[in-house]
């Protein structure tokens, strides 16, 4: 079976600086892959070359099948995009605006136009103008324009950022049901509460592909422990372990911190040097590391 | 005993014929970091936006740090920091030149201006960037730059409105390192609204608004005890099998996909009784569950409750 991403060596350069450092990864076909990276680490540079916009420097990739370089015209004809500012035309109705994005993809049948709609579930707001709409609509208007011409992969630029839970997730259960129906999602965030979402997950930093997997192998793997601290007072206990040698990175976690432990450094060295400057430990319990912890990890 | 700094008693606060916010209350102590969370639209910008009396009220009492925001505007305003959604700082001014102007706004000597100044760029880490122009600085910096002119004249209370929304996580660390530094070193107070749980849960306190309500209030861990014991997580395939089956039982409530697992919501007392019921509806029915149990709760799991209720 063709894998619905490619990419081997991939690298992009701009006079000297290196945007995309030889990063090779697979995505199988109906994976959503969360994306995730500091801004200018190469995500959106990556996403730029797999759609056919730019062109590697070394290396290739094939999407779907199709060379990204010598084949880009039937890469971006079966591609779709969401871009983080939603290009649409706030002076146009969702119909209108839906119908304009299918002409350019060369999709005529009104048919299709009226499925969008109704799959996205966009079909109450149809006469309404695009400025009228609310930011979770705007998103279903900007998906419903990326899919329209039935995409197999579909990009989508930090989709979600600024909306509440409840919105996030009505978008995601439109999502899964498109990988459901075999579509391949790549996904950029900063959020790692919508990094849970995804099935598989990608971390860059300065252009190179630090990991690539599903999320809980990326949280088994992480070095070291995490640990829910709860002690008194907390914030100076924070400044005082920051610099630990066996504290690979602690924060505030409401009533208690969250300490990740240096790779084979039992919690207790840490809650000993906290009750030597007296401060009260009460309990240090194990915690489950996170989509962040790894994140942090990593950079 | 530690003083209430933010004293809001049941305001109220309509936009023509919208009610924005109905009857809120809600008190804020010396130290804490205050988490405001709830659906689009339930009024947490106007809450931010009253208490920094930028808005006026219908109804209710706000105080700061004892000054009444309606009556004692200009005093109760020198106590606060506000740092809105989009920054405002000045594009073509330079880092300097924009900490210099506010603190003229708000009023502080010019024998005191310089050495504050100094002080907060170093705090955020800009004291290498004071010549660069607003407009040239990273989305990151620039939020920083908005932080130290939130601070110029030593506020005991920061209001934050959606600090980090389009900010990347390192930055995002970054920034609650330093509200964490304020928080202990100049014994600040912060009230903040977010979209995010993970940052939610970082917050000393959370009040859910809906619908213009406070409808709910406690720290995190209280918050997601509310749903102790009703959270399952059954990882196994098919995915669409497993959600079918799940959502046909009649004691889950709710089923949510996060990747490759789900979670499932179940009524208070079953969780025994479901694990049992849908390990052999699931086997009978030719799937496969490599895991099937109960979880700790998160926040998102009671943000969907109570934006539901």
């Amino acid at each position: 079976m063709i894998s619905a991403i490619f990419a081997e060596n991939l690298t992009r350069r701009f006079g000297q600086f290196v945007a995309v450092d030889h990063i090779s990864f697979e995505v199988p076909a109906g994976q959503i892959l969360g994306y995730l990276g500091p801004n200018g680490s190469g995500k959106t540079t990556t996403i730029r070359m797999l759609l056919g916009i730019l062109h590697p420097s070394e290396g290739r990739a094939q999407v779907l099948g199709y060379d990204v370089v010598s084949q880009s015209e039937q890469v971006r004809a079966s591609t779709g995009d969401m871009s983080q500012k939603f290009a649409l035309y706030h002076d146009l109705t969702v119909w209108e605006n839906l119908t304009f994005y299918a002409g350019m993809y060369g999709v005529r049948e009104e048919r299709r136009v009226r499925e969008v709609l109704y799959e996205l579930g966009l079909d109450e707001v149809q006469t309404q103008m695009a400025q009228t709409l609310s930011t979770g609509w705007r998103q279903r208007l900007a998906l419903a324009t990326a899919i329209v011409h039935r995409p197999k992969l579909l990009f989508l630029d930090e989709p979600t950022s600024g909306v509440d839970p409840l919105a996030r997730r009505a978008f995601w259960d439109l999502i899964y049901s498109l990988a459901a129906q075999g579509i391949t999602v790549m996904v950029t965030t900063h959020y790692m509460d919508e990094a849970e979402y995804c099935s598989l997950i990608g971390i860059m930093r300065a252009g190179k592909l630090l990991a690539l997997d599903e999320p809980q192998r990326l949280k088994d793997s992480l070095p070291g422990q995490v640990w829910e601290v709860y002690v008194d007072p907390l914030l100076p206990a924070l400044e005082m372990i920051e610099n630990h040698p066996a504290v690979r990175h602690v924060g505030l976690a409401s009533d208690h911190l969250r300490v990740i432990t240096t790779e084979g450094e039992p919690i207790a060295i840490v809650t000993k040097a906290l009750s030597e400057k007296n401060f009260q430990v009460r309990t240090a319990q194990p915690g489950i590391a996170t989509i962040e912890d790894v994140f942090i990890a990593l950079q | 005993m530690t003083e209430t700094l933010i004293r809001v008693s049941g305001i109220t606060k309509n936009f023509g014929v919208v009610r924005a916010l109905a009857g809120v209350s809600l008190w804020v102590k010396e130290g804490e970091i205050y988490g405001l969370v709830g659906p689009d639209g339930a009024g947490k910008t106007t809450l931010i936006r009253l208490i920094c009396g930028a808005l006026r009220l219908q109804a209710g009492r706000i105080s700061l740090c004892g000054f009444d925001v309606a009556d004692e505007t200009e005093r109760a305003r020198e106590q606060i920091g506000y740092l809105a959604q989009r920054s405002a700082v000045y594009e073509d001014l330079t880092v300097l030149e924009n900490l210099k102007f506010f603190a003229e706004v708000r009023g502080l000597p010019k024998e005191e201006w310089a050495e504050r100044c100094r002080w907060l760029l170093e705090f955020v880490g800009l004291a290498e960037f004071t010549g660069r122009r607003a407009g040239q600085l990273s989305g990151g910096m620039k939020q920083k730059l908005a932080l130290a002119v939130a601070l110029i004249h030593r506020p005991r209370v920061l209001l934050l409105d959606e600090p980090t929304t389009g900010v990347d996580p390192l930055t995002r660390l970054d920034f609650w390192r330093l509200i964490i530094r304020l928080v202990r070193g100049e014994k600040l107070t912060v009230l903040l609204s977010t979209p995010y749980m993970d940052e939610a849960a970082r917050c000393t306190r959370v009040g859910f608004l809906h619908k213009g309500h406070l409808i709910c209030e406690g720290t995190p861990r209280e918050l997601r005890s509310r749903l102790a014991g009703r959270i399952l997580e059954l990882i196994g395939e098919p995915a669409s099998l497993l959600i079918d089956l799940s959502r046909a039982d009649r004691q889950v409530e709710d089923v949510q996909r996060f990747g490759n697992s789900l979670h499932l919501r179940v009524q208070e007392g079953q969780a025994e009784m479901v694990i049992r019921r849908l390990n052999e509806a699931i086997r009978k029915a030719g799937g496969r569950v490599h895991r099937l149990q109960l979880v700790e709760p998160l926040l998102e799991d009671v943000f969907i409750v109570l934006s539901e209720g």
